[in-house]
C-alpha cells in the first residue's frame, strides 16, 4: 500500500467524519443538558432534504443551509415541547421525530420533484465546493508534508473546516463559560439550577435549540457537500452512529472527536475491501466493518473498557415541586 | 386516588390522539393537493372491500401483533425495547434455520419447532442488551438499538456467505421445503365454488397470534410472574422491599418480549416469503412501538391497534398504486401516533384530567351545600 492510499482513505475518513462529528457535538449539548435525542437520524435527514431542495430552487447553498438549519431546530422544539414542557418521554418523542422525517421528506420530495423521493441533482452555486486552502498547489511538490497538506488538509468544503473548529468551541462553551456550567448542571442536577433561581426549561431549550442547529448542519452538509442532492433515507443510520460516538466519547467533546474520526475511518475502509485484505493478510468481512461501531459502543457501555456514565438527570423530566 | 375514570384513559384519550393524527395526515393529504376523502376512499375499500384486501390488512396485523406485544411486555416491567426490528430479524434466521434443516414432512410438525426457533433467537438477541442493563446498568434503549445495526450486519453475513445457495445472486436463503409451507386463508376458507382471500398472504399465523394475545394476557393478568413484572414496573424500591429480584423481571421480560419479536417471523418468513431475505422486517418492529403505545400495553389494545395498522399499511399500499401519495404516508401517520399516543400523551391528558377534576370539585360542593354539615 503506497502514501497516496493512505492520504485517500484518510481524505475520505475526514469527510464522513465530519456529518457524524456534527450530529454528535449536536448529542453532546442536548444530552449534557439531560435530554436524551435518539432523533438526531430524523433531524438530519430532514435538514439534508430540505437543505438540497431549497438550495436546487434558490440556487444558494447557503439558503438551503440555513433552511435546513431551520427545520431541523423546528424538529428539536417539537422534541423540547414533548419533553420538557409536557414531560412526555423523551426516547418516545426521539424515536417519532425519525419517523416523521423518513416519511415526510419522502411525501414531499415526491410532491415537489415527482423523482420518486429524490430530490433534482444540485450543481454550481446549489452545492458547497471545495475549498482550496493557501499555498496547496505551491507545496504539492514537497516530499511528505506537501501531498499531507494538498490532499488531506486542503481542498475540502467549508462545512468540515467548520465542524472542526465546533470541537474546541464546544469544548470551550460548555466547560469554560458560565452558560456551559449551568448547562451541564442541569443535567446532573437540575434542582440545584432552579435552586440557584436559574432556569431550567430555558436552558433545556437553548441546549435544545443548538442541537438542532448542529444537526441541521450536519444533515445539509450530507446533501449539499458530500453528495450532490437528497435520496431517500440519506442519512443512513448515521444520527445513530453519532449516538454510538458520544457514548464512545463519554460525552466530552474531544473524545467525540477521536470517536468520530474512528468511527469515519471504519466506514471509509469499509468502502476500500481489497485494501484490507493487502494491510492485513486476510479478508475481513466487510459486515463486520458495519457493525463494529455499534460493538465496540456496547463494549464501553458494558463497561467492560472503562465505564461510560450519562449525565445523571438524562432523561428525566424535570418537576419543580414534588 | 385517580382523577379520571378508567375508561376515559383506556379509550377516550388514545382516541382522541388518534384524531389529531388523523386530522394532521389529512393537513398532509391537502398539502400535497390530494383529497383526504379520496383517500379514505381508496383506503377503506382497498384494505376492507375485498377478501384480497382482508388478506392482506389481517397479514400484517398478525405481524404488528408479535411485535407490540414484544414492546407491550417489555414495558410493563418499564422497559423500553426498541431492538424488536432486530429481534425479529433473528428470529428470522432460527425459523429459516428450523425450516431449512431437513425435509418436514407436515406442517403441523414444523409450526412447533419453527415457533421455538424463532422464539429462541429473538429471545437471544435479547438476552445481551437484558443482561447488561440489570447487571451493569447500561441503558437498555441504547444496547437494543445497537443490536438492530449488530443484528442487520449479522443477517446480511449469514445470507451472503451462510444460507445462500451456490449460483443465487441476491442474498437470500434457498425456498424452504414443502412441508413447511403454512396453510393460508384462501386453503382453509375457500369452499369448492368460491375462492376466498386469492393470492393474499394471510395464513394459519394469525390465529398464533391471537393465541400469544391470549397468553401475554394471562401472564400479565393472572400469574404471580405477571403480578411481579406489574409491581416492578410501577415501583423498582416497592418491588425489591417485596423480594421481587430486579435482574430476574428485567432477563424474564426480556426474553419474553424478544420471543414474542421472534415469533413474527413465522408469519413473514415461513408464511409469506417461503425463504429468507434481507429485509424481510420491514419496520415492524418499530411499528410495534405505535401498536404498544397505542394498545395502553394491553393485549385487546395492541390486537386492536395492529388491525388498525394493518389495515394503514395495506390501505398505504393501494393509496401508492391508485394516487399520487406515496406509501411512505403511512409512516407519517404512524409518526403522529407515537408522538400523540406517546411523547405528548400529557397534552391530551392534562386538560382532561383538569376538566374531570373540576367536575368533581362542582359535585362535591353541590353535595356539600344540599347536605349541610353536622
Amino acid at each position: 500500500m503506497d502514501f497516496l492510499t493512505i492520504l485517500q482513505i484518510l481524505d475520505s475518513t475526514i469527510r464522513l467524519a465530519t456529518p457524524l462529528l456534527l450530529a454528535c457535538l449536536a448529542g453532546l449539548f442536548s444530552e449534557r443538558a439531560g435530554i436524551f435525542d435518539i432523533g438526531l437520524e430524523g433531524k438530519m435527514l430532514a435538514a439534508a432534504f430540505v437543505s438540497a431542495a431549497i438550495a436546487f430552487v434558490s440556487g444558494s447553498v447557503w439558503i438551503g443551509l440555513l433552511a435546513g438549519i431551520g427545520v431541523s431546530v423546528a424538529l428539536s422544539a417539537l422534541h423540547g415541547v414533548a419533553s420538557i414542557t409536557f414531560r412526555g418521554n423523551q426516547l418516545i418523542s426521539g424515536v417519532a421525530i425519525n419517523f416523521l422525517a423518513a416519511g415526510l421528506t419522502v411525501v414531499i420530495a415526491q410532491d415537489w420533484f415527482q423523482q420518486g423521493g429524490r430530490t433534482p441533482a444540485l450543481e454550481g452555486l446549489a452545492r458547497f465546493s471545495p475549498i482550496e486552502l493557501p499555498f496547496a498547489s505551491a507545496l504539492a511538490d514537497v516530499p511528505i508534508f506537501g501531498p499531507i497538506y494538498a490532499e488531506l488538509i486542503s481542498g475540502h468544503t467549508l462545512i468540515v473546516y467548520l465542524a472542526l473548529l465546533a470541537v474546541p468551541l464546544s469544548w470551550y462553551i460548555l466547560f469554560r463559560t458560565r452558560f456551559g456550567l449551568r448547562l451541564r448542571a442541569v443535567g446532573e442536577n437540575p434542582g440545584a439550577v432552579d435552586t440557584a433561581g436559574v432556569s431550567v426549561v430555558g436552558l433545556r431549550f437553548a441546549a435544545v435549540a443548538i442541537c438542532g442547529m448542529l444537526c441541521g448542519i450536519a444533515g445539509a452538509y450530507l446533501a449539499t457537500a458530500l453528495q450532490a442532492g437528497f435520496v431517500k433515507d440519506m442519512s443512513a443510520g448515521r444520527g445513530f452512529i453519532a449516538l454510538a460516538a458520544l457514548i464512545f466519547a463519554k460525552w466530552r467533546p474531544w473524545h467525540a472527536l477521536y470517536a468520530c474520526l474512528l468511527f469515519g475511518f471504519l466506514q471509509a475502509i469499509a468502502l476500500r475491501p481489497n485494501v484490507i485484505e493487502e494491510v492485513i493478510g486476510f479478508k475481513i468481512q466487510i459486515q463486520l466493518l458495519d457493525a463494529l461501531p455499534y460493538i465496540l459502543t456496547v463494549v464501553i457501555l458494558a463497561g467492560f473498557v472503562g465505564k461510560a456514565i450519562p449525565p445523571r438527570a438524562g432523561g428525566e423530566p424535570y418537576v419543580k415541586e414534588r | 386516588m385517580d382523577t379520571m375514570p378508567k375508561w376515559v384513559d383506556v379509550f377516550v384519550i388514545p382516541l382522541i390522539s388518534l384524531i389529531i393524527a388523523a386530522i394532521l395526515s389529512s393537513l398532509v393529504i391537502l398539502a400535497i393537493g390530494e383529497s383526504p376523502v379520496e383517500a379514505v376512499k381508496t383506503m377503506v375499500t382497498g384494505a376492507l372491500g375485498s377478501t384480497y384486501g382482508w388478506g392482506y390488512t389481517l397479514y400484517y396485523a398478525t405481524n404488528f401483533m408479535f411485535t407490540g406485544l414484544a414492546v407491550a411486555v417489555a414495558f410493563h416491567a418499564r422497559m423500553f425495547n426498541i431492538g424488536g426490528e432486530g429481534q425479529a430479524m433473528l428470529g428470522g434466521l432460527g425459523v429459516a434455520l428450523v425450516c431449512l434443516s431437513f425435509n418436514w414432512p407436515h406442517w403441523t410438525l414444523v409450526l412447533p419447532a419453527a415457533i421455538i426457533g424463532g422464539a429462541l433467537f429473538g429471545a437471544a438477541w435479547a438476552a445481551i442488551p437484558a443482561y447488561l442493563q440489570a447487571k451493569r446498568g447500561s441503558h437498555i434503549v441504547i444496547t437494543t438499538i445497537m443490536f438492530n445495526f449488530i443484528g442487520a450486519a449479522l443477517l446480511n453475513y449469514m445470507l451472503v456467505n451462510v444460507l445462500r445457495p451456490q449460483g443465487q445472486m441476491d442474498p437470500a436463503s434457498g425456498r424452504f421445503p414443502p412441508g413447511t409451507n403454512l396453510p393460508t386463508f384462501q386453503d382453509m376458507f375457500s369452499t369448492f365454488g368460491v375462492t376466498l382471500f386469492r393470492g393474499a398472504p394471510v395464513n394459519v399465523t394469525f390465529f398464533v397470534a391471537i393465541a400469544a394475545c391470549v397468553m401475554v394476557w394471562w401472564l400479565i393478568w393472572r400469574t404471580r410472574l405477571g403480578y411481579a413484572i406489574r409491581a416492578y414496573g410501577h415501583s423498582e424500591p416497592a418491588a425489591i422491599y417485596a423480594g421481587i429480584s430486579p435482574t430476574k423481571i428485567i432477563m424474564i421480560a426480556m426474553l419474553i418480549s424478544g420471543a414474542l419479536a421472534g415469533c413474527m417471523a413465522i408469519n413473514n418468513v415461513m408464511g409469506e416469503a417461503e425463504r429468507l431475505v434481507l429485509n424481510s422486517v420491514e419496520g415492524a418492529g418499530f411499528i410495534g412501538i405505535a401498536v404498544a403505545l397505542m394498545g395502553r400495553s394491553h393485549p385487546f389494545g395492541v390486537f386492536l391497534a395492529a388491525l388498525l395498522f394493518g389495515f394503514l399499511y395495506q390501505g398505504g399500499a393501494e393509496l401508492s398504486l391508485w394516487s399520487n401519495i406515496p406509501r411512505e404516508l403511512v409512516v407519517v401517520i404512524q409518526a403522529l401516533v407515537i408522538l400523540f399516543t406517546g411523547a405528548l400523551d400529557n397534552m391530551v391528558r392534562m386538560p382532561l384530567e383538569r376538566m374531570f377534576l373540576a367536575a368533581r370539585r362542582r359535585r362535591q360542593a353541590a353535595t356539600s351545600i344540599s347536605e349541610p354539615a353536622e
